[in-house]
């Protein structure tokens, strides 16, 4: 399959764990079956929107290249990124696909200087060969994310504000010139008034420095604020998947319902919407290994035939969900599909 | 933060330090003193035998007419030396079999440990008997510091091993690697800081374990006993019964110092550990 | 008829180490009442003192953290209990349990990870009254449970086997078994997913509306004070610098702080751009002078550099500590 019009092409990936000895043991499976592109033409903002144990993580680890898919395969660049075996190969690689992590008191050193970081980045990615270049690439890279040299400069981790060091942690990344960027929570540990700043970067990556970013989260309000698309997992499985102005603001999936419902609003126009009594889902691992839709415990609309097979992915118009409610509705088609480009 | 800052603190702000400061200071001068002792430490017969503590001979002297003092420079000399040796060879082996170990894992851990827990559960000190039978008097002191180098550092290799394991697994190793350094550099860099103060706590415990070591063997006469040594110092005194015979100044000598030594370097590690420790140095800058 | 009254309280962290010592003014004049019968919600971002001063209202003042001024007295209509001196034994005697409780973030503060979630009720409830009839109490303890919508079957699960929610669901039947007049609950909801969340503050709700009590819900979320919360109190740099009815806080917020808050709060179907706060909240070990959201403030003024805004009451139980409302004059 010719795959290199995209940059990222995740082809019908599955990942299976087991937890426990050779004998017996637990199989789990975090990511099942999961398919979708990032495109090479124009840079986006994708969002994996899910909560604990929904797979996202697992996701990432797998479009980073510190995972394999047990099947399926990922395509950076029309390559399978299990090619790529010697060092060589895998710098270039990460050259082009850069983290930004969750925690940003752990993601820096507490005994290195901050910008050691990214003074290493520059040398040895080869964007800067003397110390002079380095410091004019470090000092740049800083600047494109509201900082400079002078202010970072000789400061360690502790000195500096968490909504800094995801500054300082994306102009790191930036530094190799990447072509996407993937944010696993960068704010879900900042304050919420300082969100607004680190959030608006990634925007600012996109649409000035035509950097793509994989935005993972679980919040859905930062999550409709900068993405184009976003894909929903729950318990490994793309439920719902789409541009985001449909997907949050119309659900489809039962499941999208309940997760957008569940999120408490500043301006609640009805208070009582969100007060209304819920059931809280049983274990996750009993989720996990259901048959049928991972949903069917707890899903309002549930038949028979949900607890028995796993549903299809359903396309209409340029989403995608995974439910039986809709088998009517749109064409149906195989499960090969991909979301559909924007 | 240059040394002598670091001293200042330590003297002005740590009550131990201070203590291990005049302690060493004086074992230092000891060792110094050495270098211009009239009585050199193989002739025997020098001077009176058997006198008190007096002011001619501060320690009084021995069975074997010698000075005490002079002699004890000499011995304080070569012990620390000893322990010196052996801490610093099993440092370096420690040092670099933990972060192999823990930062490579797969075989090469595998084999380490194994290596690493055989040299554990040697009994040494029958093991050093027989080697002190074997090479009876031929054993200098520095092959001594040799052998017990090699048998020091295991149980700390496993310490600086599961350190390193436990730091593999933190965000800012991750960092490192998607900022391209390759795995040796980020072992020394992110990791060996964090190392570091185990290697200093451990390094006290090793020289005073050497230095205990030697102790052990020249008392029962199983090392060079021509070379003077604390431990040397009171095998020769046993052997000339100096307890029986009244010289107690013979035997209080070497245990007095041997006391100082122990406890100076005791309070200087503890001291400098603390300070070094990283989460003293982060509450120091001001975390 | 306050239930708890804090006045003026300033409790500081004071460190010293190599001669350099630090003190860290967490909570620096921080006054207010809770009331019978509401959800009284306390929001500020990290550093602004809110876990000190939910600290220290415990009576779990341990060095380096030390009350230096100031009162929190707790009135229960029988007897009024100084929090700032009562003795660790009378704390655990009268009234932690019985009076007031806490559900913590992460609830295996309070769950003991080797015993059975029977068993913590049991050492609880033992170490205060005494367990007669262990089957009655069990029976007891089924109702309570049941009561609050979990399954009997968690009693006899580890806490390890139940899932996040379910354990802090489990740590709020626990603060609520001798029906307390007031439950601190700090950041119970941080670590959970938002659907957890809901059911959990959901719980928390209810049980509020049954029992009548006081909640005093800390957490940076102001969406969830939104949602839960009757009285809102927002606290930055250690002071408070406003406090009204929560409809009030989100439709008519005085200070520019609690403005940008709210303003800067992404909603889903929202689609303006948001701006951040210039700079980020400030080192309480040197805090800045005169008022201390000045160097962040747009509209900030030479007074606000200088002066300390006082509390000023301009309305229905509303309060702001700002220059630019002193005097009553907007």
């Amino acid at each position: 399959m010719m795959v290199d019009g995209n940059l990222f092409d995740v082809q019908r990936v599955s990942v299976v764990f087991h937890i426990g000895g050779l004998l017996g043991g637990v199989k789990l499976v975090a990511v099942n079956d999961v398919s979708f592109t990032l495109s090479r033409e124009n840079a986006e903002i994708f969002t994996i929107a899910g909560e604990s144990g929904s797979g996202k993580t697992t996701l990432s680890r797998l479009l980073l290249g510190d995972l394999h898919p047990t099947t399926g395969k990922v395509f950076f660049e029309g390559r399978d990124l299990t090619e790529f075996r010697s060092r060589t190969e895998l710098k270039a690689f990460i050259k082009k696909v850069q983290p930004v992590f969750q925690n940003p008191f752990e993601t820096f050193n507490p005994l290195r200087r901050v910008e050691a970081y990214l003074f290493d980045t520059a040398f040895n990615f080869g964007v800067a060969h003397t110390m002079k270049e380095a410091t004019m690439v470090v000092d740049h890279a800083l600047q494109q994310v509201g900082l400079s040299l002078v202010e970072v400069s000789k400061r360690y981790p502790h000195e500096l504000s968490g909504g800094q060091i995801q500054r300082i942690s994306i102009a790191r990344a930036l530094i190799p010139r990447p072509r996407v960027i993937l944010a696993d929570e960068p704010v879900s540990m900042v304050d919420a008034s300082l969100r607004m700043e680190i959030v608006n970067l990634f925007r600012k990556l996109r649409d000035e420095d035509k950097v793509s970013v994989i935005y993972i989260t679980h919040d859905l309000a930062t999550a409709y604020y900068i993405s184009d698309r976003i894909a929903i997992m729950l318990r490994g499985n793309i439920v719902e998947a789409g541009p985001v102005e449909e997907v949050l603001v119309t659900p489809m999936h039962p499941y999208s319902q309940l997760l957008k419902e569940s999120v408490p609003e500043p301006e609640p126009e009805d208070k009582d919407a969100w007060a209304k009594h819920i059931s809280l889902g049983v274990t996750e691992v009993k989720e996990y290994n259901q048959l049928g839709c991972k949903f069917a415990g707890r899903c309002p609309h549930v038949m028979d035939i949900c607890h028995q097979v796993d549903p299809p992915d359903i396309q209409i118009g340029q989403r995608i969900v995974k439910c039986y409610l809709y088998t009517n509705q749109a064409e149906e088609r195989t499960r090969s599909t991909k979301i559909a480009e924007v | 933060m240059s040394i002598f800052r670091i001293i200042r603190d330590l003297l002005k702000y740590d009550s131990r330090f201070r203590i291990a400061f005049v302690f060493l200071s004086a074992i230092l001068i000891m060792m110094l003193l050495s270098f211009v002792s009239p009585y050199s430490p193989n002739k025997t017969f020098v001077v009176a035998m058997d006198m008190p503590p007096s002011l001619e001979h501060p320690f009084g002297t021995s069975s074997r007419g010698q000075d005490i003092f002079w002699w004890m420079t000499f011995a304080v000399r070569n012990s620390f030396l000893l322990g010196i040796v052996t801490a610093v060879l099993s440092r370096v082996i420690a040092i670099i079999v933990g972060l192999m170990a823990g930062y490579e894992g797969g075989w090469i851990d595998k084999i380490l440990m194994a290596i690493n827990d055989s040299f554990v559960v040697m009994p040494l000190l029958p093991i050093l008997i027989l080697l002190g039978f074997l090479l009876r008097g031929k054993m200098n002191f520095f092959t001594l510091g040799l052998i017990l180098g090699i048998f020091g550092w295991p149980w700390d290799a496993r310490l600086i091993r599961s350190q390193v394991l436990s730091l593999k697994e933190r965000s800012f190793t991750r960092t490192a690697v998607y900022s391209g350094t390759h795995p040796f550099w980020i072992t020394i860099h992110e990791h060996l800081p964090f190392v570091l103060p185990i290697v200093f706590a451990t390094t006290i415990n090793n020289m005073l374990w050497s230095i205990g070591m030697e102790v052990t063997l020249s008392v029962l006469g199983l090392s060079d006993v021509g070379t003077p040594t604390i431990g040397t110092a009171l095998f020769w005194a046993n052997q000339h019964g100096a307890l029986v015979a009244g010289v107690w100044w013979w035997i209080a000598a070497p245990t007095f110092i041997a006391i100082i030594l122990f406890l100076g370097l005791y309070l200087l590690f503890s001291s400098i550990n603390e300070y070094i420790d990283p989460r003293t140095r982060l509450r120091l800058i001001g975390g | 008829m306050a239930i708890l009254s804090v006045r003026d309280l300033r409790a500081y962290y004071r460190t010293e180490a190599y001669g350099i010592s630090r003190t860290v003014h967490a909570v620096d004049g921080v006054s207010f009442d809770l009331f019978p019968n509401e959800i009284y919600g306390v929001a500020g971002e990290s550093s602004c003192g809110k876990s000190t001063l939910i600290k220290v209202i415990s009576g779990n003042i341990k060095p380096p953290l030390k009350a230096y001024s100031g009162s929190v007295v707790y009135d229960n209509g029988l007897q009024k209990v100084d929090m700032l001196t009562i003795s660790p034994e009378e704390m655990r005697r009268n009234i932690r349990w019985k009076e007031i409780s806490y559900v913590m973030q992460g609830s295996m503060s309070v769950l003991n990870p080797v015993r059975k979630i029977i068993k913590t009720f049991e050492d609880i409830v033992d170490s205060h009254q005494g367990i007669q009839n262990k089957k009655a109490f069990r029976e007891q303890v089924e109702a309570h449970i049941n009561r609050l919508g979990l399954p009997t079957d968690v009693l006899d699960a580890y806490p390890h086997q139940l899932s996040g929610g379910m354990r802090q669901r489990v740590a709020i039947a626990l603060a609520t078994m001798f029906q307390p007049r007031l439950i601190i609950a700090d950041e119970p909801t941080t670590a959970l997913d938002v659907v957890v969340q809901r059911g959990v503050l959901q719980m928390l709700k209810e049980i509020q509306v049954e029992s009548k009590n006081t909640v005093l819900l800390v957490t940076h979320d102001m969406a969830v004070h939104a949602n839960v919360a009757d009285r809102v109190m927002i606290m930055y740099a250690g002071r408070i610098v406003e406090e009204a009815p929560t409809k009030t806080i989100f439709k008519a917020p005085c200070h520019p702080y609690t403005k940008h808050l709210i303003g800067s709060l992404p909603m889903i179907g929202v689609r303006l751009i948001k701006t951040s706060l210039p700079g980020s909240p400030p080192n309480l070990s040197n805090p800045p002078s005169g008022c201390r959201f000045h160097p962040r403030c747009p509209m900030a003024m030479e007074r606000c550099r200088m002066e300390i805004p006082e509390m000023v009451d301009i309305g229905e139980q509303h309060r702001v500590a700002c220059h630019l409302v002193n005097g009553g004059t907007r």
